[in-house]
């Protein structure tokens, strides 16, 4: 299990960056803070230990009550996205609820990530463009049938389609995490986390970002922080 | 669609400009670093830039050259820590901001007119 929870941040974009060697490294940009700490779960009152950690502000008008009283008892003003994380007890004791947890306590560049985002909804979708189907051929005959998806099962044995047959339908807008990624860059003065390649969703979605759960271990056996 | 303001932010500390300005149809020499082993040398590469593709921090630009009757297409970064020094070495007058049709041209066919000498 992670030791340090990582964060909840908005996705700002993508862009590229040069590393000293000239090489040039795509990069997603996320608003990673600053970050609160709501709350705490404890061994002794929850059974495990995480941070509850607030990100952006929001209106107090806008907040309702059950929440408005978390943060007063926090005695932080209103945040817009709540979310628990786990991590250590060694982690979990740095901060005390109130306490802004800084970007470059959490992450550094070359630490390899996992980033969980929700994609872009993109409604009722056809079997090409949801599973890759290939189609028919657009010539030679075929009528009317060129995006469809052909057969699903066979006549009177089973007698029915079999489950987990792939038809169109929705597509889009579900959670989906990204394993591996590298941290490119850290800034933690804007609060700012650059990670190589793509993370689920479009621009201003809401990302997680946390320690890989499954990190190809490092020379040595040790698992990269 | 307007870049973000942070992007930008972060483009904009990637950005050389000690480069002369060039167009498309100049003819350039591009002094690039290549690193071999733990060996770091100098390449010239010398020809007309054929395309360029501005972009901010992501801007390339292309230059062709003929080596030893092969033709020879680069394309380089534009604000590459890897690129030495540009020197614009001549100033072409073109029509176009692509100038693909080089390609199909060889010998005298595929000279660039000097925007100097007429």
């Amino acid at each position: 299990m992670n030791k340090k929870p990582g964060i909840i941040g908005r996705k700002i974009g993508c862009t590229q960056l040069f590393t000293a060697d000239g090489t040039v490294q795509r990069v997603t940009v996320v608003q990673a803070g600053p970050l609160t700490v709501v709350g705490k779960r404890t061994v002794e009152r929850d059974g495990y230990v995480a941070v509850v950690l607030g990100f952006e502000e929001r209106k107090e008008k806008h907040t309702n009550k059950p929440l408005a009283g978390q943060f007063k008892k926090a005695g932080i003003s209103p945040k817009r996205i709540v979310k628990e994380l786990r991590c250590d007890e060694a982690f979990s004791a740095q901060y005390e609820v109130g306490a802004v947890i800084s970007l470059d306590t959490l992450f550094k560049a070359g630490d390899t990530v996992d980033a969980q985002g929700r994609t872009r909804g993109r409604g009722f979708t056809g079997v090409m463009r949801r599973w890759n189907f290939a189609g028919f051929p657009r010539t030679h005959g075929t009528h009317e049938y060129q995006r469809h998806g052909g057969s699903i099962g066979t006549n009177m044995t089973p007698g029915r389609t079999l489950p987990n047959i792939k038809m169109a339908g929705q597509y889009g807008d579900e959670t989906v995490s990204i394993l591996n990624l590298t941290v490119a860059r850290v800034d933690a003065v804007q609060n700012l986390l650059m990670i190589e390649g793509g993370i689920p969703g479009a621009k201003n979605t809401v990302v997680t970002v946390r320690h890989a759960v499954k990190a190809r271990l490092a020379k040595g056996g040790v698992p990269r922080a | 669609m307007n870049t973000h303001p942070i992007i930008a932010e972060i483009e904009k500390a990637q950005l050389r400009s000690e480069f002369p300005s060039f167009r498309v149809g100049d003819k350039l020499r591009v002094h690039y670093k290549i690193i071999e082993g733990d060996k770091e040398r100098v390449q010239v590469f010398e020809g007309d830039v054929i395309k360029q593709n501005r972009k901010g921090a992501r801007s390339t630009f292309t230059v062709r050259k003929v080596s030893f009757s092969i033709g020879v297409e680069r394309t380089f970064p534009l604000h590459s820590p890897r690129i030495e020094k540009i020197e614009r070495i001549a100033e072409g007058v073109v029509r176009r901001s692509r100038l693909y049709y080089l390609r199909d041209l060889s010998g005298k066919a595929a000279r660039i007119k000097d925007a100097k000498n007429g």
